[in-house]
């Protein structure tokens, strides 16, 4: 199990690589979370010396997306170290242990570390029947609560933790929340994305080995250093939407020149994440850069605000295809019409007066 | 028999005081300026360019003339709500707000007279009537919940305090997408009441020749002599007597 001796940079020379690695791991890091020259040496002295974290990874409702983008990351001591080294004492897809070992694992971590370890939570958790979702003979709102109970914080980790994803969706049938709609009074930290990037995974967790304290997070429970920008603003092709140039179909001359996607339904103006920054698959490009326009997973109720591929959402109760400006523009016309009808019968009841005399000769010269 | 006409005597009233007027003029102008470049920044029109990128700015410059007119707006705004306390009886908050009974009789008068029309007896208000001043108060939620969703999405790209102060809108709604989306109907509001507004200032001067339509511009009405001396509850009654 956990020796609470080593160190987290002993664990990495035991698993066979060298301090330049290390470093660089550091500096990678350093960068990733966007801190001051010093931030890379104040990573490597925490990582020397503090003992590992022990960390419960749980699964609910979900894909398994999260897990695989972080075991995709750019550098392999991340998932090396950080997953597989740090001290996962518990995760159903990635563990040896299977079955009673692996509860009884979880139990002696939750037990021993009461109050110090951190809990991951992939997934959101049925509240509508707490039987669409159950491991090992009970329900993930029991097993939720039970670990949140002595976490030092939480992680969430996708939209399905942070916000619910897809099978919150209307009609919601499970009647998936997520884990900030389920536990109270625990720091959460929502690594949003479907999946998040897996360098921003993995600097959620460093910042939380350095500095022993949640990062500085938005409105919405999101890691500052990571979502605090658009994705449209940090986009390569925002020099085409300021000059109003846009892809108007997937197969016209404009995709070919790279124009924005804002008119194929792009969200990257409503969506923070680092997408434009970080990239995915080791930098190698990211939806937009592929030409598809961003979806927006990283916010919450993505699914709800379609279709994906317009720009204008469709106006709840009015059909699919049906936007604020159909409906705008049906109630305009209504409004032409009640006011053409009133003017009618406005000038029918004048003239009913004008002929009748009543007009005084003073005023009747108008 | 009760005319749609005014009697002979009628005298000048001053009802808009300077300050209203402007803060008319300029808050007209804000709103067409910001429907329409919010309808192009929400559906941009296909301009097909094989230039480069960096040669035009066209959007961005929609988009600022955007951000300018919101602050002006907004900024015209507040400083009407302080009006609203300093002014003169005609521009005073309590207009806006039915809280007295008559004020109610008068708002079902004005419904049965002049958009049912069905009955002819005069309303013998000054200043706004009591249906008028409920839609400009729903018109003022429209403009504080317009001014929240719109700084709040701004505060994203902006660095300043003063759009931050607005930032807590996105997340209370959800994120940017339902601000965005309240942000675009409430558009369609605007657009709505200013049809509806611009035909009843000339409904009103047609039927009533009280000189509405050139009130906004000098600020003078003219009124029935006995009319502001008539209690609002005996006025609001005889209006609904049948």
């Amino acid at each position: 199990m956990i020796d609470k001796k080593s160190t987290v940079y002993e664990e990495v020379l035991a698993a066979g690589y060298s301090r330049r690695d290390f470093l660089r791991f550091c500096g990678t890091m350093a960068a990733m979370l966007g801190l001051s020259a010093s931030g890379a040496s104040q990573i490597a002295k925490a990582l020397e010396t503090k003992s590992r974290i022990p960390v419960l990874w749980m699964h609910f409702q979900e894909c398994t997306c999260c897990s695989e983008s972080f075991i995709r990351s750019s550098h392999p001591i991340v998932a090396d170290i950080l997953l597989d080294k740090i001290s996962l004492d518990y995760t159903e897809t990635l563990m040896a242990a299977a079955g009673h070992q692996a509860e009884k694992s979880l139990h002696d971590t939750m037990e021993k570390y009461h109050g110090q370890y951190l809990m991951m939570v992939e997934g959101s958790i049925p509240t509508g029947d707490e039987a669409y979702c159950c491991i090992g003979g009970r329900s993930a709102y029991d097993i939720v609560n039970e670990v949140a109970d002595g976490a030092k914080a939480i992680v969430a980790w996708g939209n399905c933790a942070s916000a619910g994803c897809v099978q919150a969706a209307d009609p919601n049938p499970t009647g998936a929340r997520p884990v900030h709609k389920v536990i109270k009074g625990k720091p959460i930290i929502n690594v949003q994305g479907c999946p998040p990037i897996a360098e921003v995974m993995a600097g959620v967790i460093v910042h939380l080995l350095t500095f022993d304290r949640i990062p500085q997070l938005d409105g919405l429970g999101r890691p500052m250093a990571f979502y605090s920008r658009r994705v449209h603003d940090t986009c390569y092709r925002r020099p085409n939407y300021d000059a109003g140039l846009f892809v108007e179909s997937f197969d016209d001359e404009n995709a070919k020149r790279g124009y924005c996607l804002y008119k194929m339904g792009c969200r990257g103006p409503n969506t923070y994440n680092s997408c434009g920054v970080i990239k995915w698959n080791n930098g190698v490009s990211y939806p937009i850069q592929s030409g598809h326009p961003c979806i927006g997973c990283s916010e919450a109720n993505f699914w709800d605000n379609g279709p994906f591929y317009k720009h204008l959402q469709s106006f709840p109760g009015f059909g699919i295809e049906s936007t604020a400006d159909t409906v705008g523009v049906g109630l305009g016309i209504a409004t032409g019409a009640g006011i053409v009808a009133h003017a009618i019968s406005t000038n029918i009841r004048k003239r009913k007066h004008t002929n009748k005399g009543e007009v005084e000769t003073d005023i009747d010269k108008s | 028999m009760e005319t749609l006409v005014r009697e002979e005597l009628v005298r000048k009233v001053y009802v808009w005081e300077l300050p209203v007027r402007l803060y008319h003029w300029i808050n007209a102008l804000c709103i067409v300026a910001l429907c329409i470049t919010g309808y192009l920044i929400g559906r941009p029109p296909a301009l097909q360019s094989a230039t480069e990128a960096s040669f035009s700015y066209w959007f961005g410059t929609v988009r600022f003339i955007h951000f300018i007119f919101a602050f002006l707006f907004f900024f015209n705004f507040v400083f009407r709500v302080y009006w609203g306390f300093v002014g003169n009886k005609f521009s005073r908050w309590n207009n806006f707000i039915p809280l007295k009974k008559w004020q109610w009789r008068e708002l079902m008068c004005v419904l049965k007279v002049d958009i049912l029309q069905v009955s002819d007896r005069p309303i013998l208000s000054v200043g706004h009537n009591a249906l008028a001043s409920l839609t400009y108060f729903f018109t003022f939620l429209a403009f504080v919940l317009q001014s929240l969703t719109g700084f709040g999405l701004y505060a994203a790209m902006s660095t300043s305090w003063f759009p931050d102060l607005f930032s807590w809108i996105v997340p209370l709604l959800g994120g940017d997408f339902m601000t965005r989306q309240i942000h675009h109907i409430l558009m369609w509001f605007f657009i709505i009441f200013g049809m509806i507004h611009v035909y009843l200032v000339f409904y009103h001067d047609y039927i009533e020749r009280n000189g509405l339509t050139s009130s906004m511009i000098g600020g003078w009405k003219f009124i029935e002599e006995d009319v502001e001396d008539v209690n609002p509850d005996d006025r609001t009654k005889r209006c609904m007597d049948k």
